[in-house]
């Protein structure tokens, strides 16, 4: 078993790493987008004419899953899984899977976060129509972390690959 | 960078020129205009409310048909007509409008009774259907369901609930009375939930029968019809059908109204002028004769202004300048950096001690944008889009063209740094020619490789630069905080404040890069003299922060402790900076995007049908990807210019301009002078 392991677990640690990094911040957007949703669709039913405005702060935490793809996609294109086959080593698939964590659950939880925000924002939209700037930014604050652990993620997965 | 000199207007004319000026100041829209509180034996308010709300239910009775005609006949209605804005009416165009005002009015308020005769004829026609469905059952009667009976019958008609033969009546009427024997029982119509009889039976058996249908659970039927049930349905669907007749007759007159369509729009706006007309009047103050405005104006547009109201209507304009905390805010920007205005309006107006920071705000904001969207073909996309628009709608609303003026330019932005970075629509190009032609495509800068480098193979010198860019837009933001500061002749402050700040901040990372720790991260190193002359630098400008940040407090721990709290501020640059890390990853996040839809698309093959589903792929991915990243680039880049840029000099708290002008939903005047 531990020789199949050596042999073999290079690959599927880096594929459990990119399902890690779609699967987690996969399910924080859709949490998040799915509140920001609800809330949209209440403020639609009594002023149909912010379709767009409600619409921008329903998309906001929809972000976090797609860098999360982004990041499975470079893990899997790095493994050969995705274009031309490449041999990695158990070290590098178990480092692949390291480097997919940060997008992965800092992803889960700013998304979730940032849909509380977006609800929040859009009952200030509902309410004052011409706060729109400001009402945006609190919940693009949260998508900071999100950013930051996307930016750790690649820069690891482009090191990893270096090596 | 510029906010217009604002004057103070004080217009003192005759009562009689009232409805003229105000129609003048109305359609320039240059005017600001403030209560005047003169109260006295003179001079009083006048309450034009009732005026008003009679225009106002003018103006909506307009509305109202217009919405009934449209829902009539057909509108034109393209999916760009929401670009269009209003229509400009020239004065001529305007006074014919006005003078059939009346005659449009008139007709505004036929549809709307033709409207109401429809929808009560749709009532009765409801009512009758309901009664036609109550009489339905009883169709077979031959009788009025009134009828009583004969000279020497009585007769029942009725209806049990559920479906019963009359042999199941005839049983449960012999269980209650069987004494009851004269009688005889006509089942009119049967379903599953009611059955309707006619039951016939001999005067002297009336009572007693009666009294035992009543416990087996006959009743009477709801609606009963005068006649034979048969011919009430005639009757009833001749009503029908009246009805109907007339809706059609009314909807004809409707339609026929159809020409009335472009006046009943101008008719709309042209009552809710005049009551915004009155609105205005009600700030002034009136004399018998007289009246009295007072509100703001630009300066270049204050001289004009008083020119033509002295020239045509006798009127005496008093200008005197405006300095105070409550002047509003006018900005006046060049074409490159105005569209940037309204982001500027969504944190907040400059205040008026302070300077507009658009037009430096503006070459970030593009910038910035264009570094995260980062694609030459999405660029272009979106330049082409917004330019065709503004070209094509003339007449599109100010503050929409603002924006689309905006995005023109940051697809501008975003189409050079495509450029620079190699990427068009990802790595298309390559993937096209690989895919279907077999060879790998010739190396067009810009197009297939990049001008200047690549962030996705070359991540770190891309972080590099953001935080570079991050370097010089916090110091530009520190530097504006020094003019305003030099403006208020606050010498003090630029050396305790900014100076202090540059020192500090310039100094740790002149210090940072020549440690060889970051050298390997930079990629390159200062020579070690930088380490001394960087940490000098970042001590003197730490000094003055610990000893000056906390000035205005005269306790000396106090004022040192403050220092210590200011010198913490340093943590502040820090994450600031490391901000600007997102410059890095929203373009990755573009471009690498952009990549996996193309690699997806070419995996289908080299087949016809590969080919077709490669484009379909190829158009709805980029098109989502336009979209999501758009949209981020957007936002973040607004919470850049926001928290970090205008966190270090920018106070707000000024208060917009807000002229009294035409405020219409179809159409404007065109003001010819």
């Amino acid at each position: 078993m531990s020789d199949f392991l050596a042999n073999n677990g290079g690959v599927f640690f880096a594929l459990l790493g990119a399902a890690f990094a779609t699967f987690f911040a996969g399910i924080g957007s859709a949490i998040g987008v799915g509140k920001a949703g609800i809330a949209a669709a209440g403020v639609l039913s009594e002023d149909p004419s912010k379709f767009g405005k409600v619409l921008i702060f329903q998309l906001l935490p929809a972000t976090q899953g797609i860098y999360g793809l982004l990041v499975a996609f470079l893990i899997m294109s790095n493994i050969g899984i995705i274009g031309d086959p490449v041999e990695i080593t158990g070290l590098q698939g178990l480092l692949y899977f390291a480097a997919s964590l940060p997008i992965a659950f800092s992803g889960l939880f700013s998304a979730i976060h940032q849909g509380n925000c977006s609800v929040a924002a859009i009952g200030t939209v509902a309410k004052k129509e011409d706060q729109m700037g400001k009402a945006l930014i609190l919940p693009a604050m949260v998508e900071t972390y999100a950013i930051l652990a996307l930016l750790i993620s690649i820069l690891a997965i482009f090191g990893i690959n270096a090596m | 960078m510029a906010m217009l000199k604002m004057k103070r207007i004080n217009i003192y004319a005759l009562i009689d020129h009232c409805d003229d000026i105000l129609e003048t100041l109305q359609r320039r829209g240059v005017l600001e205009i403030e209560n005047v509180d003169i109260e006295d034996s003179v001079f009083f308010k006048e309450d034009t409310s009732s005026i008003q709300a009679q225009y106002l239910k003018s103006s909506k009775t307009a509305q109202r048909a217009r919405e009934i005609l449209s829902e009539y006949t057909k509108d034109k209605k393209s999916l760009l007509s929401s670009f269009k804005g209003r229509k400009p009416l020239s004065s001529s165009e305007y006074e014919k409008l006005v003078e059939s005002s009346n005659d449009t009015l008139k007709a505004a308020y036929d549809i709307v009774s033709y409207k109401k005769n429809i929808e009560q004829n749709e009532a009765e026609i409801l009512k009758y259907e309901a009664q036609l469905d109550t009489i339905r059952p009883w169709l077979s009667l031959d009788v009025p369901m009134t009828f009583s009976g004969t000279a020497s019958t009585t007769a029942f008609i009725g209806k049990f609930q559920g479906k019963k033969s009359s042999a199941d009546i005839l049983n449960s009427l012999a269980e209650v009375a069987p004494s009851v024997e004269k009688f005889d029982i006509d089942i009119v119509s049967s379903d599953e939930n009611q059955t309707c009889v006619l039951i016939l039976c001999a005067d002297c058996d009336a009572d007693p029968l009666s009294e035992a249908l009543r416990k087996i659970g006959f009743e009477y039927p709801s609606y009963q019809s005068l006649v034979i049930p048969k011919q009430r349905e005639k009757e009833i669907i001749r009503h029908i059908n009246n009805r109907k007749g007339r809706i059609l007759e009314n909807e004809n007159n409707i339609k026929s109204l159809n020409r009335y369509k472009a006046p009943l729009d101008f008719l709309e706006d042209y009552y809710v002028m005049k009551a915004e007309r009155y609105a205005a009047f009600d700030e002034a103050s009136v004399s018998n004769n007289t009246f009295i405005m007072t509100g703001y104006i630009a300066e270049n547009d204050a001289i004009k202004l008083k020119h033509y109201l002295e020239e045509h209507y006798d009127a005496e304009v008093e200008l005197e300048d405006s300095d105070t905390s409550d002047t509003p805010i006018k900005l006046k920007n060049n074409k490159f950096s105005e569209p940037v205005e309204s982001v500027l309006a969504t944190y907040s107006y400059p205040d008026r001690r302070e300077a507009d920071p658009t037009s430096i705000m503006a070459i970030f904001y593009y910038i910035f944008f264009g570094m995260m969207f980062s694609d030459a073909g999405y660029g272009l996309v979106m330049a082409l889009a917004c330019g065709i628009l503004i070209l094509k709608f003339k007449n599109m609303e100010p503050g929409l063209k603002k924006s689309m003026k905006m995005f023109f330019w940051c697809g501008i932005s975003t189409f050079i740094w495509g450029m620079l970075f190699g990427s068009f629509f990802g790595d298309a190009v390559s993937v096209i020619s690989n895919t279907y032609f077999g060879v790998a495509p010739p190396a067009i800068p810009g197009l297939v490789v990049p001008i200047w480098f690549n962030p996705v193979t070359n991540p770190m010198k891309m972080l590099m630069f953001s935080f570079l860019l991050g370097i010089i837009h916090l110091f530009t933001g520190l530097g504006i905080c020094a003019y305003n500061n030099i403006k208020h002749k606050d010498y003090l402050a630029v050396l305790y404040d900014v100076i202090s700040w540059y020192l500090l901040v310039g100094g740790a990372i002149l210090a940072l890069l020549s440690l060889e720790m970051m050298g390997n991260i930079a990629g390159f190193t200062l020579p070690p003299v930088f380490l001394t002359i960087g940490g000098i630098m970042a001590g003197i400008g730490a000094v003055i922060i610990l000893f000056f940040s906390g000035r205005e407090s005269k306790n000396p721990i106090k004022r040192l402790l403050k220092g210590m709290y200011g010198l913490y501020g340093a943590t502040g640059y820090l994450s600031d900076i490391l901000s600007y890390s997102r410059l890095l990853a929203l373009g990755l996040a573009t471009g690498v995007i952009a990549q996996v839809f193309n690699q997806i698309g070419s995996m289908m093959g080299t087949s016809v049908i590969g080919v077709i589903l490669f484009c379909v792929i190829f158009l709805i991915g980029h098109l989502l990807n336009i979209g999501i990243n758009a949209l981020g680039a957007y936002v973040h880049t607004n919470r850049l210019q926001f928290v970090e840029f205008f966190g270090k000099f920018y106070k707000g708290g000024g208060r917009e301009f807000k002229p009294f002008k035409i405020n219409t939903k179809h159409i404007t005047v065109k003001e010819e002078i």
